[in-house]
């Protein structure tokens, strides 16, 4: 039988040197769609294989990784990736979001503010911001090309005309760079700031559509508004129920069948560190730890 | 106090163990042997290697055994595996001309050089559960007789000594047949690439959309001019000896479909193709994939392009079951961050309403 041999971090090095070509245009052309030949991953497409090809491409073994998913380093699609990460490349993993070095993640940007020398590495389902208007390839690359976004405009008017706001709530499209539209990914709107002169490199994966996009930098990322509805973030008004922050992104958490939620950090690494420094919630009377399995 | 949700580590490793478990099933009946699935289940290890892309019988099996006979999930596994495999090259195009046929039907001719020949097919059989095979037997040997000596010319190559059809394209050094799986795809997309997707296709979207075409999405009116299976010689080109070397020979399935005639005022009419190849006894994949083939070709042909199976984008990009699968199967992840976004939204949407339905009672009818 023919026995799998698999390369550091998974991928041969000449798929590597392909998905590296592909970053370096992606950063020389801030927020452009560069098209890669994807491959086949041993995780299913639409769960972070593009993001995956990325994280691939750019480790050494020098590097300090850490996963998230809806912010959380415990969500089981991001231990599953880190584990993957940790057995084929034999790198370090943190859930700390200051000692990593890649940072791969699923749906949020972490609440720390990230430095210069990280990557963030954005795992992509649809990286087509217009895919939603216009279904065919060769209208959206045109439409790229020409710079011709009045469809996108004319869809957030739609929004206020109908419901009186932006009816986009997440993969909130913004320009990079004044030149691109781009989809951030299905981040919450919340997250959008984060992007913008960002000093950490921000890479963006999308395995199954076979695309990879890049904001280099310190690059000017710009959330689509018009003057008289500017762009406003969305949070839930209320504290973290765990570690008090009134600055985070929330998840709401159902807590019994008669209505009952509590709020708390999505962003767990940020909540634990919190809590570490002394800050308390409502929710908060002793801290917790996953007991250790015998 | 709320605990946050963890141990998740551990729950994947609980749960992958349930799950080799269950594949195994009842400890007291005997193990499925990967020689049992390849030479009892071939129809299925050939799906799998279809549209897994590798022709490898024995790590197909390992797949289906391994997926508890989920087929894509089988192809999937095959896919993972081979997409770390190194390239050396490329091998001659094969000709399926010199394949040595088990089976061969033309719906287009009564009688053709060399014969029909109907090999082991579910045609003519009747669908009637047959429970002696719920007991171990061993069918009755086949008939034999001596291999004929008459050439199998293939039926378009016949219809085309006369010019009757469309001359099949040449294989042509400086243009290298491309590959979607090493190159990104664009469109629109040159049918080398539409072959090689509709080859790794999913069997049942491309025999629905084959079928849509018979139903009059894009009729292009097909016969079966020839379907053939057999063994084929693989041959690859080695620069330092300077000369072909056989690797070995599989098994291949083709189907030629003879479709509505093309002709213009500077060109006589002539039918054109629809055309099909798949590793194994792939029948029905073939069949389909001549016809949806031949609806890929409007924009060739100058056909208006009214129909799904005539539209190359939609085809191309929504074949591939492990892509699909994969994100239609992504639902299943936590999408709690974007869910909670929607739940703000829709929340405030609802208080402006009911402030507004407030503020202003309903008008009366008129009549009341």
């Amino acid at each position: 039988m023919n026995a799998p041999a698999y390369n550091f971090a998974y991928l041969d090095e000449q798929t590597k040197r392909m998905i590296r070509r592909a970053i370096l245009k992606a950063i020389a052309i801030p927020g452009y769609q560069v098209p890669f030949a994807s491959r086949e991953m041993p995780m299913p497409y639409g769960w972070g294989t593009g993001g995956v090809q990325v994280t691939a491409a750019i480790l050494g073994p020098a590097d300090v990784l850490k996963v998230i998913d809806q912010g959380s380093d415990d969500t089981t699609n991001a231990i599953s990736i880190r584990k993957f990460f940790a057995k084929t490349a034999g790198v370090a993993t943190t859930t700390s979001t200051v000692d990593a070095t890649v940072i791969q993640t699923r749906h949020r940007i972490p609440e720390a503010t990230l430095h210069g020398g990280q990557v963030l590495v954005y795992q992509v389902p649809i990286p087509e911001p217009l895919r939603f208007l216009e279904p065919r390839e060769t209208e959206t690359r045109r439409m790229h090309a020409l710079g011709e976004y009045g469809l996108m405009h004319v869809k957030l008017y739609e929004d206020i005309a109908h419901f009186g706001h932006i009816a986009t709530s997440y993969a909130y499209p913004v320009k990079v760079n004044a030149r691109y539209v781009m989809d951030p990914s299905p981040t919450p709107k919340f997250d959008n700031p984060k992007m913008d002169n960002c000093p950490a490199l921000q890479l963006f994966g999308a395995g199954r559509e076979k695309r990879i996009y890049a904001i280099p930098p310190y690059t000017t990322v710009v959330s689509l508004d018009f003057e008289d509805h500017p762009f406003t973030r969305y949070r839930f008004d209320a504290p973290c129920a765990l570690c008090g922050a009134e600055d985070s992104y929330l998840d709401e958490i159902v807590t019994d069948d008669e209505g009952s939620r509590m709020f708390v950090c999505s962003d767990t690494d940020y909540c634990e560190t919190r809590q570490t420094l002394g800050h308390r919630g409502t929710e908060s009377a002793a801290p917790h730890k996953e007991r250790p399995h015998g | 106090m709320y605990v946050a949700v963890k141990g998740g580590e551990r729950a994947i490793e609980n749960a992958h163990r349930l799950l080799a478990h269950e594949r195994r099933g009842d400890g007291k009946v005997s193990e499925i042997s990967l020689d049992q699935i390849s030479g009892q289940l071939s129809l299925a290890v050939d799906r799998v290697m279809v549209e897994g892309s590798l022709y490898d019988r024995e790590l197909a099996a390992l797949a289906i055994k391994q997926a508890r006979g989920d087929m894509i999930e089988a192809i999937f596994l095959l896919r993972a595996f081979r997409a770390t495999l190194p390239r050396f090259g490329v091998t001659e195009p094969a000709d399926t001309g010199r394949m040595r046929v088990r089976r061969r039907i033309s719906s287009t001719f009564k009688d053709i050089p060399g014969g029909q020949v109907l090999g082991p097919t579910f045609d003519y059989t009747h669908r009637l559960l047959d429970p002696q095979l719920a007991e171990a037997s061993m069918p009755e040997a086949p008939a034999t007789s001596e291999p004929s000596p008459a050439t199998m010319p293939r039926v378009t190559d016949i219809l085309g000594r006369d010019g009757l059809i469309e001359s099949s394209p040449q294989a042509d050094a400086d243009t290298p047949v491309g590959d979607l799986t090493r190159e990104p795809l664009s469109f629109p997309a040159d049918r080398d690439l539409r072959l090689q997707n509709l080859a790794r296709a999913d069997e049942g979207f491309v025999l629905a959309l084959g079928y849509s075409s018979q139903r009059g999405y894009g009729r292009n009116h097909p016969f079966a001019g020839e379907i053939r299976l057999g063994e084929v010689e693989v041959e690859f080109m080695a620069e330092d000896v300077g000369f072909a070397v056989p690797l070995g020979s599989i098994t291949l399935t083709e189907c030629q479909m003879v479709n509505q005639f093309k002709g213009s005022a500077a060109e006589a009419p002539c039918f054109t193709r629809g055309y099909g190849l798949a590793f194994g006894q792939s029948e029905r994949k073939t069949m389909s994939m001549a016809l949806v083939d031949r609806s890929l070709r409007a924009r060739e042909l100058g056909e208006e392009i009214v129909a799904p199976a005539q539209d190359e984008e939609f085809v191309m990009s929504h074949s591939d079951n492990v892509q699909a699968t994969g994100f239609v199967e992504h639902l299943k992840l936590p999408h709690y961050v974007d869910f909670q976004s929607e739940l703000g939204l829709l929340r405030k949407l609802r208080k402006e309403f009911s402030k507004a339905a407030d503020a202003s009672p309903p008008l009366r009818e008129a009549a009341e």
